[in-house]
């Protein structure tokens, strides 16, 4: 029998359970060694030989040197490892989620004062809030999406 | 014999830390947050506990994908704050109380909850900043803490059931201890937020605030909530909210005792990603 995941249905969203974790071991280990600043200045140095390092997929290090967070989810990255990428380059938690959006810093900031993003038509895919896939990227990136 | 005073509910949002190292508090932005904090600021000295025992989580900081125990116990006799990759926050070092923490392990370990017992530990904002927000700037923490930490990082993560009822083998534990100390307990982290994905900055103030209330006045039947409703309805790092049945659970209504006396309850949105709640409950003497 395999493990029940009723939440592979909530839009926009990757829960972080044990097949997440294993595809994504090495990643998160990489990101737990910027914990040390002797190996955040050995990254910033040069980011793919430090990259090299580590038995992560050649996938994976492209997902890390674009700074692609829902890539690296993809890939079985966790967001409280991966927010060890973003402190290395100085960026707060804010900066990293909106990153995930599409939203710029700007938008996502101010969606956040307004109270934040709405549940409604968020909680199950299929539905048509601006979670949902096909409503992505969102913000002004969206909008000029095809144009 | 020592007991469980009060219980004290609150968000753990780094951003809240940062703001307040980087003397951003008095912005009105960050003062909205920091002002429904200060009745607890004033209540908690007027309500020094002699010990916190303090549940909380580990942001991927002191336990890697290394080794990840769904409870821990800290016993040490001090704890040093973590670096998180922003360097460590400038805060005063953690005093534990070793002899409490081993005699709360051993005794709910006896009640069949296999906790893990951890001397070497640095604390992250998850327990940093609950202490920051109750006590303010100071050059010590008021009194000794003991940390401990829940696995809701890494699925699967224990259920509100089993929260609600490790808070109350906590009660039990504590209360079999032979010197008189007053105990507060502390639960930490949500309320709704989600930092990950397209549906990265959700927030469900309705949700919360429904939360908050069954808290007070159903927690048994909260405690029964299945994980896939904090995920769906609070984000996925809403999850963190089961850890507030722990506090919940060790409160005396829930050995039969009278209810607790809701002292203060708030709640704001937005503190960076995150909804902010707040609640203390104490102990009907």
């Amino acid at each position: 029998m395999s493990l029940e995941k009723p939440y592979l249905d909530v839009p926009g969203t990757t829960i972080f359970d044990a097949d997440q974790s294993r595809q994504g071991y090495w990643l998160n280990q990489f990101c737990m060694s910027l914990m040390k600043a002797e190996n955040r200045a050995r990254f910033k140095v040069n980011e793919r030989a430090y990259l090299d390092e580590w038995k992560m997929t050649e996938e994976q290090k492209q997902a890390v040197l674009a700074r692609d967070l829902n890539h690296c989810i993809a890939l079985g990255g966790n967001i409280y490892f991966l927010s060890k990428i973003g402190a290395t380059d100085g960026r707060s938690f804010q900066q990293m989620a909106g990153s995930m959006t599409g939203m710029t810093e700007e938008e996502y900031r101010d969606m956040m004062v307004k109270g934040g993003r709405s549940v409604e038509g968020n909680r199950y895919l299929g539905e048509d809030g601006d979670a949902q896939p096909h409503r992505q990227p969102q913000g002004a990136a969206g909008r000029t999406k095809g144009a | 014999m020592a007991k469980i005073t009060a219980s004290v509910y609150t968000s753990h949002v780094p951003a809240i830390g940062a703001a307040l190292d980087l003397g951003k508090s008095s912005e009105p932005y960050w003062k909205k947050v920091f002002d429904g904090y200060e009745f607890s600021k004033t209540w908690l000295k007027e309500n020094k506990p002699d010990v916190i025992f303090l549940v909380f989580n580990d942001h991927a900081t002191s336990f890697s994908l290394d080794m990840i125990p769904t409870f821990a116990i800290g016993t040490a006799a001090e704890f040093e704050p973590a670096d998180e990759g922003w360097g460590p926050r400038p805060v005063p070092k953690v005093i534990g109380h070793p002899r409490l923490a081993a005699h709360i392990a051993q005794s709910v370990i006896q009640q069949d909850f296999d906790l893990t017992i951890v001397n070497k530990m640095d604390v992250d904002h998850g327990l940093t900043v609950p202490l920051s927000l109750m006590c303010g700037q100071p050059q010590a923490w008021p009194c000794p803490v003991i940390p401990f930490a829940v696995n809701v990082v890494q699925y699967p993560v224990p259920s509100g059931a089993r929260c609600f009822a490790l808070g109350q083998a906590i009660r039990r534990a504590v209360e079999s201890y032979d010197e008189p100390l007053k105990v507060q307990i502390w639960g930490t982290g949500g309320m709704s937020h989600q930092l990950q994905g397209a549906r990265a900055g959700l927030i469900n103030a309705a949700w919360d605030n429904a939360f908050l209330d069954r808290l007070i006045a159903d927690p048994k039947g909260l405690s029964t909530m299945p994980h896939i409703e904090y995920v769906r309805e609070a984000g996925s790092e809403g999850i963190e909210l089961v850890m507030w049945l722990i506090a919940r659970g060790a409160m005396a209504d829930i050995a039969r005792g009278p209810p607790p006396k809701v002292v203060h309850r708030f709640f704001h949105v937005p503190a960076s990603n995150t909804a902010v709640g707040h609640l203390i409950l104490d102990n009907a003497a």
